[in-house]
């Protein structure tokens, strides 16, 4: 019986045989957000028409027997700082309230041309910028093991949804682990693609040389299944790789990591590390190893830097990005009213249509990027990012596949840490690497701690272009776990905070 | 002695377009001056040698053919503006009486 507790990759075989339709599928998942998204809050919009609409000619496509993507009439949640033409396009800001794009990004083109039926918009931190989701200007999302506690950030709103059970497949961004770390935290999967993998056109910037899409879902397959459908070169991205995508769906389902070298970094990992996580970490370790893996120790030294250069490069970044809100072509204006001049108009608007979080980093980038500091804060940073960089290159000499806890601590409690931004920065620590150095990254659930019984991530890096080794060594140990469970650890019979 | 003061704060709020309280001020300034003590940490190891990295994957020169292809039309291109006068963005007054 195919349900909304199915995975995607039996939502695509039901469709096949035409057990279920799509617009069946489609208004399960939609009863299902009415039924718990008043307590979870992954959503800001839920287009039901269009949903139901896109449902229908995914049906129509199946009946007429045409080539059809596997995951033709699966529903799908998009982060809300992607656009979807014709609907609102917020990135958790006010600055953007009712903004609905005139055009579609490259992501939502292809999930469109493969069918994907899109139920609405995902929660985020303001202009991605967090790790709880509480940055969000329109209040923040609940984890579904524990509503008190927060569902990871950025992308908290697409986990969320997936953990609840609102949606089989949803996509994220990821400037340094916000797929990853909700992910973690909600006990789904994520993966940070190699910057360049997914195309960013329509993709509303953050930290233009950080910023990556990629998929999430519960399983490793699905997930793996709907990087297939996002991945690819576009000429609209001029960072975009012009090569073949690694068959990550063949990896996922490969099951098997004999002979494969895995690093366990040192350096992330170990003090500051939450007990139950760091004990879950080494549990997935030993399955690896009796899968016929071989584990070896690898130092990074350079990592420990890798959060002060990343909150160097990414706020100026976003500084020069953000600029375009300047009130004149899109977004909200504010004190237009006819006797002040345009500088004193975006002063306003700017005033009121940023968090704090957004002009924390505005101002923090314009300061590093200012004549005077930029050889100190952001040329250090882009000397540190040349540093990690070869770290991860000497370290992808002797091995596959690098791994760690994808967090120091599972979800903490909302509210806990929102006074003290260097706190809140730390969730990032094992993350942050990755994107320095644009590889692949991969966060899977390996288990519940222990001692609060939330979900731990299991984070596995892989070299430029090598997405499928990732997807290799989770699918692998994904299935090991599984096995070792019982269950998912997300299934029908998982006790969430919303039934 | 503080990383960085109010009154600099102040000039990168002027220079970032961003209005701020003096309230707004205070609190960002003790909250970067403690970032900044963080952050500094880079300089430690960034030696003169260690050439700057600005994107993970290097690409050069990525140019395509100067071809015309559909785009937004006008109407489109000013759907989201917040005021509009014919085909035009409407703006509030740029330069002062006097320039």
């Amino acid at each position: 019986m195919t349900n909304i507790y199915s995975t995607a990759a039996q939502m695509s075989a039901a469709l096949a045989t035409k057990e279920v339709s799509s617009v069946d599928l489609t208004q399960q998942h939609l009863d299902r957000i009415a039924k718990v998204d008043g307590d979870v809050h992954a959503f800001l919009h839920v287009d039901t028409d269009g949903a139901l609409a896109q449902a229908e000619a995914a049906d129509k496509l199946r009946a007429a027997g045409g080539a059809i993507s596997p995951l033709a009439g699966v529903p799908l949640a998009l982060k809300d700082v992607l656009a979807q033409k014709g609907i609102p396009t917020t990135c958790g800001s006010k600055m953007l309230e009712n903004w609905r794009p005139p055009y579609d990004s490259t992501v939502v083109t292809k999930l469109k041309a493969a069918g994907v039926v899109i139920l609405g918009k995902t929660n985020m931190d303001e202009f991605a910028m967090g790790s709880s989701t509480e940055n969000s200007a329109y209040g923040p999302t609940h984890n579904p093991w524990d509503l008190d506690r927060i569902p990871g950030g950025s992308g908290g709103g697409s986990s969320a949804a997936l953990a609840a059970f609102e949606a089989p497949l949803a996509i994220g961004t990821d400037t340094g682990g916000s797929i990853r770390q909700p992910a973690a935290v909600t006990g789904t999967v994520g993966v940070k693609p190699t910057y360049g993998g997914v195309s960013r056109f329509g993709l509303v910037a953050f930290s233009s040389s950080l910023d990556q899409a990629g998929p999430c879902a519960r399983t490793v397959l699905d997930t793996a299944l709907l990087h297939e459908v996002i991945a690819g070169y576009d000429e609209r991205d001029s960072t975009s790789i012009n090569q073949a995508v690694p068959d990550v769906v063949a990896a996922a389902k490969r099951h098997d990591v004999k002979g494969m070298k895995i690093g366990v970094v040192k350096e992330l990992g170990g003090d500051g590390f939450q007990a139950g996580v760091s004990q879950r970490f080494q549990e997935a370790l030993d399955i690896l190893v009796a899968n016929g893996a071989e584990i070896v120790e690898v130092s990074c030294p350079n990592f420990e830097y890798a959060l002060a250069a990343y909150y160097l490069i990414a706020p100026s970044e976003a500084s020069s990005n953000l600029a375009r809100f300047d009130s004149m072509r899109y977004g909200i204006r504010i004190g237009d009213d006819g006797t002040v001049g345009a500088e004193e108009v975006m002063r306003a608007t700017r005033h009121l249509g940023f968090g704090p979080e957004v002009k924390r980093r505005i101002i923090l980038g314009t300061y590093a990027l200012s004549s005077g500091f930029y050889d100190a804060y952001y040329g250090s940073a882009q000397k540190v990012r040349t540093l990690i960089k070869r770290d991860y290159e000497r370290a992808f000499e002797s091995v596959d596949v690098l791994v760690s806890p994808t967090c120091p601590t599972t979800a903490f409690k909302i509210g806990e840490k929102a006074d003290d931004p260097l706190a809140m920065y730390l969730n990032d620590i094992a993350t942050i690497p990755v994107n320095m150095a644009g590889i692949g990254g991969m966060s899977l659930p390996c288990g519940l701690a222990p001692e609060d019984n939330l979900p731990v991530g299991f984070q596995i890096m892989s070299p430029v272009m090598q997405d499928d080794r990732m997807y290799r060594v989770g699918g692998t140990l994904e299935a090991a776990l599984v096995s070792k469970w019982g269950a998912p650890l997300l299934s029908a019979d998982t006790k969430l905070a919303v039934k | 002695m503080a990383a960085i003061s109010r009154d600099e704060v102040a000039h990168l709020a002027r220079l970032s377009r961003i209005e701020m309280s003096d309230a707004e001020l205070d609190h960002m300034a003790s909250e970067l001056d403690v970032i900044l003590g963080a952050v500094a940490r880079v300089q430690e190891v960034a030696a003169n040698d260690i050439p700057p990295t600005s994107h993970a994957i290097a690409l050069h020169n990525v140019f395509r053919a100067d071809v015309v292809k559909p785009s937004l039309t006008p109407e489109e291109s000013l759907s989201g503006a917040p005021a509009t006068e014919g085909p035009r963005f409407k703006v509030p007054q740029i330069l002062g009486e006097t320039e």
